[in-house]
Parts: structure tokens; sequence; C-alpha cells
């Protein structure tokens, strides 16, 4: 069985990106350029300090856990936590400006300036990270004078990397007419590698592995990079792995919209357990589009604009060590392409099936990681708390399969399900968020068995009206020697003796 | 409502006639149902789409409500929408669009 052998979990906090990148931004800098919300959009932008101090975001890294970010009432935003910090045992939450460095570190291109003393200023906190070495920091170079980085923006040939007012920076456009190699794309992409650098970075000084030993990388975040004649041509996988020193990998991209890091999971586990990679890395970036998706609504109610966070996931699925959680492969919940599109069957092939087949109960299941975006996020733009409604969804089938009655429903949702923390990245929330805590709590004995479910809207893409989804479950590792043979070490090392033994008395006759 | 679904029931609407479309919405929360009940009826008020300031007047329902649920086979229903009547908040559901359905559809 393959096991989950660590995780990196990052968030970098990204007003800028959010006030000049972020689709529901440009998409209204472009249809109503003096819109009221553009001009308060500023005034509901986050301090890198409150969005270190935010709940769910702390949660998100690791330094608080999931039932205990159950624990803390909402409104989290207006209350900090006490003795939060940057720095989790999943990973970092990263501030705007080391960010930008970081985007010029995973620059292949020179297509990313950055202002010459702002890079000096950035090389510095950057040289203070403990994860950026020397070698990084180096590939910091060509910085260009303020008045040649104005130019280019003016010239709409760049995208400007700013700081409130100030302009420290720029990505240039990679081609003169190849919109997939536009500036505003490239900003994108290069967000996408910089981040999962980041990601990649934390997972391997979490897990202790050396870098040389992993085989391969899937990469599965939202975003295509490519050009006009193979618009979504890849590789991410291999441009983060480039970055990160994971020397002998391979890698590739997979889609799915949210479902992508499932499908990627169950990807990695499967190479894992046919033998043909002994350590797969799972990689996604996060999404600079969705920066402020819901902005106008938290502007209109008055609050922070709180999608101001990027979000970063890595995962090492390794060969079987008896001691990490296992992913099951014998049983995997999959949306099937006849299954049907309506929320009931959506979540009976994802959970019922599955639970059915192994002859498990639906409540026998500890913790169910579904789309866990942070309700404060969502709620206010009318779209409900989702990881509850998925809950509520899963005790209404235990209802209909005779587990619980249906007032037992609430009681369900507050047993088994988990509180939404994670940004509204599309493929961050998506089932993956929970790892980290899933891989603690089964090592720790506190849970035996966690669901892992990732949907994805398909029609996002005018493709097909299908759904997607898949589900994966994750266990305590029951120790390596039952699994294989059911013959312990000691069993066959007295075998190979008792053999020598025969062999040696043949040869003394 | 998202603009090219208005766009579309819009065209649909044109080409068949008002009195011969239902729309049926299947949204989760009680506000959001309301808004495309509206959008369906009064009109866009969000004034960001097609139907701003266009009153087509439909005949609007949640898929929820029991003037439907009786339309539908109760097989189809249990396999299909039954799980959903435990997870949302039916009555709500059924009052906003309701209420839209009184206020503003024509037929």
């Amino acid at each position: 069985m393959p096991v989950l052998k660590g995780v990196g979990q990052c968030l970098i906090h990204a007003p800028n990106l959010l006030y000049h990148n972020g689709t529901t931004q440009t998409v209204e800098r472009l249809k109503n350029p003096d819109s009221e919300y553009l001009k308060k959009l500023p005034e509901h932008l986050r301090k890198y300090d409150d969005a270190v101090a935010y709940a769910p975001n702390q949660a998100y890294i690791g330094n608080i856990s999931l039932e205990e970010l159950k624990t803390i009432p909402r409104p989290w935003y207006p209350n900090s936590i006490n003795g939060a910090s940057r720095f989790g045992k999943y990973g970092e939450i990263m501030p705007e400006d080391e960010f930008y460095g970081l985007l010029k570190i995973a620059d292949a291109f020179d297509l990313v300036i950055l202002e010459e003393s702002f890079q000096e200023e950035v090389k510095e906190k950057l040289a203070k990270h403990k994860l950026i070495n020397e070698q990084l920091l180096a590939r910091l170079t060509n910085a260009k004078p303020l008045g040649e980085i104005e130019k280019l923006v003016a010239s709409h040939t760049a995208e400007g990397l700013y700081l409130g007012e100030k302009l420290v920076g720029c990505v240039r456009q990679a081609h003169e007419i190849d919109e997939n190699l536009s500036a505003h794309i490239m900003l994108e992409n290069l967000v996408v590698k910089a981040s999962g650098i980041l990601a990649v970075l934390h997972l391997l000084a979490n897990t202790g592995i050396n870098p040389a030993e992993v085989d391969y990388i899937i990469e599965c975040s939202e975003e295509a990079c490519g050009d006009m004649n193979q618009r979504g041509g890849g590789n991410f996988a291999k441009a983060i792995g480039e970055i990160a020193g994971l020397v002998n990998a391979n890698g590739s991209d997979v889609r799915g919209f949210c479902a992508g890091p499932a499908h990627a999971l169950l990807q990695a586990a499967s190479l894992v357990k046919s033998g043909t990679f002994k350590n797969v890395v799972v990689v996604g970036g996060g999404a600079v589009a969705k920066l402020g998706m819901n902005g106008k609504d938290h502007v209109n109610k008055g609050m922070p604009v709180l999608e101001d966070m990027l979000g970063a996931f890595a995962v090492l699925v390794s060969e079987n060590d008896g001691l990490n959680p296992i992913i099951r492969l014998d049983v995997i919940g999959k949306h099937n392409i006849g299954s049907g599109a309506s929320p009931q069957q959506v979540m009976k092939a994802l959970v019922a099936e599955p639970l059915a087949k192994l002859g498990r109960k639906i409540t026998e299941i500890d913790y169910y990681s579904v789309e866990m975006q942070n309700p404060e996020l969502t709620e206010p733009a009318g779209a409900g708390n989702v990881p509850e409604a998925n809950y509520k969804m899963i005790g209404a089938l235990a209802v209909m399969a005779g587990e619980i009655g249906r007032a037992d429903i609430p009681t369900f949702v507050q047993k088994h399900g988990l509180p939404g923390f994670a940004p509204t990245q599309g493929h961050i929330p998506s089932g993956v968020p929970a790892l980290g805590f899933f891989r603690d709590a089964l090592l720790e004995g506190k849970i035996s068995s966690a669901m892992v479910i990732g949907k994805g809207s398909l029609f996002l893409a005018r493709m097909t009206n299908l759904f997607d989804g898949l589900s994966l479950l994750i266990e305590k590792n029951p120790g390596k020697t039952e699994e294989t043979t059911g013959l312990t070490k000691e069993a066959i090392r007295e075998m190979v003796a008792e053999y020598l033994r025969e062999m040696a008395k043949g040869l003394l006759s | 409502m998202d603009l090219q679904n208005q766009a579309r029931i819009k065209e649909l609407a044109e080409e068949l006639g008002g009195e011969n479309i239902v729309v049926l919405l299947g949204a989760a929360e009680p506000d959001t149902a309301s808004l495309a009940a509206e959008t369906v009826t009064l009109g866009d008020p969000t004034f960001a789409g097609p139907l701003a300031g266009v009153s087509l007047g439909l005949k609007v329902y949640h898929i929820l409500e029991p003037e439907i649920r009786a339309e539908i086979d109760p097989a189809v229903y249990e396999e299909q929408a039954a799980m959903m009547e435990m997870v949302l908040d039916v009555d709500a559901l059924a009052a906003e669009v309701s209420k839209m359905r009184e206020e503003g559809s024509k037929y």
C-alpha cells in the first residue's frame, strides 16, 4: 500500500495581485472603470499581520488543528489568534514582497523584472528564509531601474507588480501576438510555478526526503501553460521540480478543475502501488484569477476582502514504510460518466457506493474532507457554508442507508465534519487541504480512517455538462509485514536458516 | 443569475413564448433562489445581464416545491432529489420562490 509520507501547505498573502490581477477586478476595470467597488476596494484589503493572525490561515499551515478551529467561534476575521506565526508545521504564510522575489527565482526566461533597490531588499529578506538557499538566491539577477519598468507597463507589454501605490517590478509578455504567452497569462503561470515551488520546498523539509530520491511529480492546479499551438502543453510539474532540486524526477500535469488534486493523488498512489516509482510528489500552485472573486460582496457587507490568499500544497506519496497512513486503492469512489449529475447521484457515487463495497458504514469513517472552502468567504456572496452542506448530504445518505435517523443529521455533521478553512482557490480547498491534519490524527491514533473527496464542475470549460468527482480512503497503517505475505521478518529468517541447515546436512553426508 | 443563462432564457422566451415556459430552480440558498426567481419574473435586480429591465414574468418554481414534486414519478424523485430535501431548507426556498412568482409571474 502507498503511504502519505508528508505534506507542504503554504499561503501567500497577495492583496496587490488581488487588486490588479484577480478576474473580478480586471473584468470590473474593463466594464466599469469608474466603479464604486474599485474605489472602495483598497480600504478593504487586509494587512499581512491580520492575514497571519486569521484562524483559518493558521489552520492551513498547521499551527492550529481543524479540531481546534472547530471550537473557535465565528466570525473569525475580527478575532486574531494569539501567538499566530508565519511558519507552521506544514508550511508558511509568505508576504507579497518576498513572493515577488520568489517569482523572479521561478522565472526561467527573464520575464520577471524587479526594480533594483526592491530586488536588493527582497534578496536580504529571502536570504534569511530557512528554505531559500544560495543557489536559489543567485537567480535574483537582472534588476532594472524603475523608469524601464514603467515604460514596459505603460506600453502594455508587461503586468506591473505593485506594493500599494508603488511599482516594484513587472512580468513581461513572452510573445508579441500569442495570447497564451501574454503578460497576464505569464503572470498567472509564474504564480502557479512559484507557489508550487514554495510548497515543495516545505514538503522536502517536512519529510526530510533527499530531493534526488523523488521519482515523479504530478502538478494539479487549474491553469494551463503552453503557446498558441498547444495551449495546455505543460509541464508545470517539471518546471517546479527543476527549481526545487528534484533532479531525478520526471513529471506531468493532471487537470480536472477542483477535482484535479484527487485525480493526482489517485495516480500518484497507483504509480507507487504498481512499483513503478517509490516516491511521487503531488503539487498544486495558486490561482491569481480567483483572488477577490467575491470581493464585491465582501465590500458591500463592510468586511475585509478575505480572498487575498494564494494557496499551494504538496504531498509526498511513497512506498509502504509500515508507519505513515495508507492510501487505499482497493476501493475508490468515482463519479462515472453514467452516474448522473444530481447532487444525490454524485454523493452516492463518491461516498455510499465505495463504502458499501467495503462493507463499511458511512458512520464508521471518522472524518470526511469535502469542499473545504472557508464559509466566511462564501456566505456573504450567497453561496452558503459549502462544507457544511456537503456534510449534511453525507448525513442524509446515512439516513437513506438506515444508519441514522433524520433528526441525527446535525449530530453527524458535528461528529464527522470539519470546519471550512481553505481559501476559495478552486482546487486548493478540494479535499486535499485536510491531508496534513488527517496524517497527524492518524499517526497520533486519534482517528483510524478518513475520506478525501474531490469534486469538479466540468461545465465551466463548456465541453460537457457532466459533473466530476473522486474519493479516496486514508487509513491508519496496519504495519508493513502483515500486508504483503502474512509472514514476519523473523519467520522468514527462520525459514531461510532451516533451509541452510538442511542444505549443510546434505553436503556433510 | 449567470449572464449566459439569462441570455438563454431570454432567447427561449422570445422563441417559444413566455406562456410555454416554466423555469425550474435548483439553488441551495433561499437568497440565491429569490434572486434567480426575480430575474426571470421582474428582471435582473443586479442590472448586469440581458434581463436587466426586462420583465419576462415567467412561471418559476424550485425543484423541491410540493407542486413540482407532485409532477415527478416518486421513484425518480427518491433517487434524484430525496437526499437534498433532507439537506436544504425547503420551506424557506419555497417561500422565497413562491413570493416572487406571485409578485412577478404573468402566466
